[in-house]
């Protein structure tokens, strides 16, 4: 399988990142480098290997239902990008 | 209202916020109403270096409500993140359950005790949990300026439920919502407060139309932004008519060119659903195992043990009435639809007077009127399920009729008194037998016309003694009168 440059657009996009032609084209190959590295898997027989879904060998950690204190609000706000006294602001979101 | 040029075929997606003091992986409050911002911390607004851990309490909500829903428990469940961008979704992903979720396969009955539909199972496709997002707040008037985000309830726990596309009428979507907050309300794991958005709907609906050789499915679509199961079903209702339309004019199929899926936005103020803006590549939302949190087991004791703790549930609870006070199917769905502890109430009643479809009618038309001109609750009705029991078994012992209880019952209410003592302040007595046998003499001495009806067999004309009857002694028993009357003429020599 080779990566094409349309698959390498598609995920910029989808993860809102914008590429010049030149880093579209180093990502394309830099990033096929690393799928064809990771394809040596592909090699291995592992009929008799179980699929997991965490590299932990563990389950069923639960925190209890009791509340902690939250954040105050301007130590949330801190970061944000633009604000005002209560919230975050946003450019308008519009639809639903 | 079965339309016969096409059969509609109706599935729902509910989001039910679970009951618990804190969020689904961290331990802000989810408390409704709070200033903006101040239920937050770095979990939920996906902080770097911040690690969710599951809600034991939101875990157990869950479980028991797919195990009422008579789900598949899978021994294994794990959850992923469903990327996409939103300014109410910090995380840059919602925490959700994607190949496997933690119940499938269930089902839940739902049936019309006025027969518009036939009782059916529809079924379940799945429940799973996942986070909810935060709240964006635009003002139209101010334009094109900012939206402003609160993050409050950005991961409060959810509960996913996704129906079949069983359903065939908006009649039969609003019966199943119905009958699913219902059991909500009875497990107790859901205000399901609608206006609050604890629970939301949406449903998919298309047409299927039979065409000379085969069946043609019209292009499937989402509708959103109903606030009501009332504008689930109206809104439902619109969109049959306008697919039909719209297929008549132009008839696009499912899957063929034109015929993806789109959503729309139910318009309450209009009464019509309007098309939404698609989010761009939405549905390619590269799901992966959350790598932050563990999966969860649950062994087959568990889920027995929690099938075992789930108490009595509306489905099971309505047979339960019907057969142990002989009261109808329609009685059983008004008394169990409100609630148990009107249920408790309306048993602790039955049990007092011993006559269940006596209880039920007296629940129904006087209790649950008057908790409605109160606005109160069932918990709040002063009048408890033994005091009322006393008056409905001097109902029964025909120590007072029951037009003139229901003035018992109000002077309860008012004076705060037993059955007795509220009937004495009225003035209710028992008529003694010789007493009214003498009234009824003086009455058919008084009225030969009537005698002379009830010599040739006219019983109707009984009735004027009745209301005369009344006038010389409020406490007679109208059916006591009446028979009494009609074995004396009866006995004079004709």
């Amino acid at each position: 399988m080779s990566l094409s440059k349309a698959d390498v657009e598609k995920v910029a996009s989808l993860a809102r990142l914008k590429l010049t032609d030149e880093e579209l084209a180093t990502m394309t190959r830099q990033l096929d480098q690393v799928l064809q590295y990771v394809q040596q898997l592909e090699g291995l027989d592992t009929s008799s290997v179980e699929p997991m879904a965490h590299t932990a060998d563990l389950a069923n950690v639960f925190a209890d239902d009791v509340l902690r204190p939250s954040l105050p609000r301007d130590a949330a706000l801190a970061n944000a990008a633009k604000r005002d006294d209560e919230c975050y602001l946003v450019p308008a979101v519009l639809g639903d | 209202m079965t339309n016969t040029a096409y059969e509609t075929i109706i599935g729902l997606e509910v989001h039910v916020q679970l009951q618990t003091e804190t969020k689904l992986f961290c331990r802000c409050s989810t408390s409704f109403g709070a200033a903006p911002n101040t239920q937050t911390c770095p979990v939920c607004i996906g902080l770097p270096g911040s690690l969710p851990v599951m809600n034991r309490h939101a875990y157990a909500l869950g479980l028991k409500t797919a195990v009422a829903l008579n789900c598949t428990i899978p021994e294994f469940t794990k959850w992923d993140r469903k990327q996409y961008f939103y300014p109410d979704l910090p995380k840059g992903y919602q925490i959700s359950q994607f190949d496997l979720p933690m119940s499938e396969h269930g089902w839940l009955e739902i049936s019309d005790p006025k027969g518009e539909f036939a009782t059916k199972k529809v079924g379940i496709t799945r429940a799973h949990l996942e986070d909810d997002a935060g709240k964006s707040m635009h003002d139209e008037r101010a334009g094109k300026s900012d939206s402003r985000i609160d993050l409050n309830r950005t991961g409060t726990p959810l509960l996913e439920i996704v129906s079949d596309p069983d359903l065939r009428s908006p009649a039969e979507a609003r019966a199943f919502l119905s009958e699913l907050k219902l059991l909500l309300t009875y497990l107790g794991v859901s205000d399901c407060n609608m206006q609050e958005g604890s629970l939301r709907v949406d449903a998919n609906i298309n047409l299927h139309i039979p065409l000379d050789d085969r069946t043609a499915a019209t292009p499937i679509v989402e509708i959103k932004n109903m606030n009501s199961f009332r504008a689930v079903e109206r809104a439902l209702q619109y969109e049959a008519n306008r697919q039909f339309d719209a297929w008549q004019s132009n008839p696009v199929e499912l899957g063929k060119p034109g015929g993806h899926k789109t959503t729309r936005g139910w318009d309450d103020q209009a009464q019509i659903t309007r098309i939404q803006r698609q989010k761009e590549e939405s549905s390619d939302y590269r799901y992966f195992p959350d790598p932050d949190l563990l999966p969860v087991t649950t062994t087959a004791a568990e889920v027995a043990a929690v099938r075992g703790q789930l108490g009595a549930l509306p489905a099971a609870l309505r047979v339960t009435l019907i057969e142990k006070y002989k009261i109808d199917e329609y009685d059983a769905h008004v008394l169990v639809n409100q609630g148990q502890p009107l249920v408790d109430y309306f048993e602790a009643l039955a049990a007092a007077c011993g006559d269940g479809k006596r209880a039920s009618n007296w629940v129904q038309q006087d209790v649950l009127r008057l908790l409605n001109e109160t606005e109160t609750t069932i918990e709040q009705f002063p009048v408890s399920a033994a005091a009322l029991g006393e008056l409905l078994k001097a109902i029964v012992a025909g120590e007072v009729d029951n037009t003139r209880a229901k003035d018992v019952l109000q002077e309860m209410l008012d004076t705060n008194a037993s059955a007795a003592d509220a009937m004495a302040q009225l003035g209710i007595e028992k008529v003694d037998s010789s007493d009214l046998e003498s009234l009824c003499r003086e009455l058919l001495d008084a009225n030969p016309a009537v005698v002379a009806d009830l010599k040739q067999g006219k019983m109707k004309a009984v009735g004027a003694l009745i209301g005369q009857a009344k006038k010389k002694n409020p406490n007679v028993n109208p059916g006591q009168i009446k028979s009494l009357c009609i074995e004396l003429v009866q006995q004079l020599p004709s």
